[in-house]
């Protein structure tokens, strides 16, 4: 398609344009690179400070606990947003209201100030208890200040927010599957809520996955608020080095590292699961980067002919149908 | 599967019609799209409707198994009430569990075919005896390439519905009503989203199962299909049913105006 005609082409001499414009942008981005390095070098930051303080204790603690936190509190929002998506999808109309202001509530107000209500209501809120009815006994009966720790406050902090949030995305995830599959699921005799989690669900995953990926990478980030609540991840950390050693730079460098190196490997995974849905919905699943590595390290030459040209004919028949 | 038919003639009246509808009304809001239906389906017998665009064929089939609920008038599938029991002269409606357990047993194919896109040929066919019906996973995977071999994709068990054509896609949903053992098919215009050269093959699969003996009501405008499988052929307009009878008799002898005005444009 993109070849060039094969008939005298190897007469011919092909001149390709030259792209000025590309090479002048490039040499002066990389100029203003370079002006910033530069900057960044001379200013009297300690850099040889910052491989100790990646792998000292605090801040080796702080990195357990923002990925502690940060997996927990996406997986609650990701159960709660389940619940609410499929509740706001519900024909009880008291059922659908209730969704609806838990996701106008925990997305009308700051994360922050949601963490600090958890974190102070032990103040006003001695004892949380469940009862049973009529019954002078409990289910559940636990002084405030012992349930509501640093972790409990964080998690229920950013765990209902995240939950209001994912209630939106799954809720796009299942009316984006067909009608037909649901009346399909039920002419075979399964129940509504067998439909859901072996139909619906399934599929809505194409459509739920990619935001997913993004919220719980915004959650890496999201975790330093918890700090707020005393709960110790790595924004807390830092704090605790800078005040002690008056070094607020050196220590944000290094959290900054870290953060990095979570949300990169978080892109990485979203990248594979998000292959992982795909299944069924498109003929041809690229390579990913690593089988594209491992084939152009263990086959020297260039692929065989018989390979590719039957890649083509699957790609041409998908077309022409 | 259903026992072959006793030689000679397919109809089994003995135990009761398959389907019996009594004035079943159906309305969507305002409008009214059954007015009052009364049709009987023997036992391996099978009925095609026809009719124009929005007369209401699609909506009285997704009645027989309760896709739709009925708005008056009775409905019975094996003798039982479709989504109500009866008890002195009150009807209760129904649980969820027990209407997917009728349901079960009436298979359903679709214009549209609804394959479950993540799920292979097989795993389509056998989703429902594993997980409703609760048969082991060996069994029903023996059972579902047996059908699959039977529709004519045994060589294509392990393919999305994606990598098939619409004619074998339909043949595997076919499949996949079957796996359950339905005592009863509803088909809705299963060759109409089909290129013509892929209608030969459906045609072919449910011609043979109506030989085997299964009860079948078929929407379609597959003309000579109905003249040559059908029992009864049934005209529907603007929600009620303006003639039955033998196909050959309706199709070269229509009653009624409104037949005669439809058959004129699609013959
Ligand atoms: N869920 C629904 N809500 C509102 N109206 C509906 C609904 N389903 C069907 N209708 C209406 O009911 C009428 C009959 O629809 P139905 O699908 O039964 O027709 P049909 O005979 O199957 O037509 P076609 O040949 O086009 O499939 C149409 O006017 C349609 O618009
Ligand atoms: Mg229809």
């Amino acid at each position: 398609m993109t070849e060039p005609p094969a008939v005298g082409a190897e007469e011919l001499k092909v001149i390709p344009i030259r792209h000025w414009g590309r090479w002048v942008a490039a040499v002066v981005l990389l100029a203003l690179l370079g002006v910033a390095i530069y900057g960044m070098a001379q200013a009297p930051v300690d850099y040889a400070s910052i491989p100790t303080y990646l792998h000292s204790d605090v801040i080796l603690q702080g990195l357990w606990g923002t990925i502690v936190i940060s997996v927990t509190a996406q997986a609650l929002g990701i159960i709660l947003g389940i619940i609410f998506a499929i509740m706001r999808l519900s024909k009880n109309p008291v059922v659908t209201s209730i969704a609806w202001l838990y996701i106008w509530f925990f997305r009308g107000t700051p994360v922050i100030v949601q963490l600090l209500i958890w974190f102070n209501l032990s103040i006003y809120v001695h004892t949380v208890s469940i009862p049973i009815p009529f019954t002078h006994m409990y289910l559940f009966h636990e002084s405030m200040n012992d349930f509501m720790t640093p972790f409990m406050a964080a998690l229920l902090g950013l765990g209902l927010n995240e939950g209001a949030y994912m209630a939106e995305i799954v809720r796009a995830g299942i009316i984006s599957v067909e009608e037909g599959q649901t009346e399909a699921a039920l002419s075979i005799g399964m129940t509504r809520l067998q439909t859901m989690r072996r139909v619906i669900l399934p599929q809505a995953m194409r459509v739920i996955v990619p935001p997913t990926g993004n919220e719980f990478i915004n959650m890496l980030k999201t975790s330093s608020l918890a700090s707020v609540t005393t709960y110790n991840e790595l924004f807390r950390s830092a704090e605790s080095i800078s005040s002690a050693k008056l070094n607020p730079i050196e220590t944000l460098f290094t959290i900054s590292i870290w953060y990095l190196v979570l949300t990169s490997i978080a892109t990485i995974a979203q990248y594979y699961i998000e292959r992982r849905f795909a299944r069924g919905s498109s003929r041809d699943l690229p390579e990913t980067p690593i089988q594209r590595l491992r084939r152009n390290l263990f086959t020297w030459r260039r692929p065989k002919i018989p390979n590719t040209s039957t890649h083509t004919a699957v790609a041409l028949s998908g077309v022409t149908r | 599967m259903t026992t072959p038919p006793a030689s000679g003639a397919r109809a089994d009246r003995t135990a009761g019609p398959m389907v019996k509808a009594e004035a079943v009304h159906k309305r969507f809001g305002r409008i009214e799209v059954l007015k009052g239906i009364d049709l009987e389906v023997g036992r391996k017998e099978v009925m095609c409707l026809l009719g124009p665009s929005g007369s209401g064929k699609s909506t009285f089939l997704r009645c027989i198994n309760h896709l739709e609920k009925v708005d008056a008038g009775r409905l019975y599938v094996d003798g039982e009430l479709v989504g109500y029991r009866q008890a002195g002269n009150k009807l209760y409606e129904l649980r969820e569990r027990e209407i997917a357990r009728k349901r079960a047993e009436i298979g359903m194919v679709f214009q549209r075919f609804n394959l479950f896109p993540h799920m292979t040929a097989l795993a389509n066919v056998t989703e429902a005896p594993v997980r409703v019906k609760g048969e082991s996973k060996g069994e029903a995977t023996e059972r579902g390439r047996a059908l699959l071999e039977r529709v004519g994709l045994g060589d294509r068990v392990g393919t999305y519905p994606s990598q098939l054509s619409g004619g074998q896609q339909q043949r595997v949903a076919i499949a996949r009503a079957l796996a359950m053992r339905p005592k009863l098919m509803l088909f809705d215009e299963p060759t109409s989203a089909l290129d013509p050269e892929l209608v030969g093959d459906v045609l072919d699969v449910m011609r043979q199962l109506a030989e085997d003996g299964m009860t079948m009501v078929v929407v379609t405008h597959e003309i000579g299909f109905a003249r040559e499988v059908g029992d009864w052929l049934v005209f529907m307009d603007e929600g009620v049913v303006v003639e039955v009878g033998p196909p050959r008799e309706v199709l070269s002898n229509p009653q009624h105006r409104r037949t005669q005005a439809f058959l004129s444009k699609v013959l």
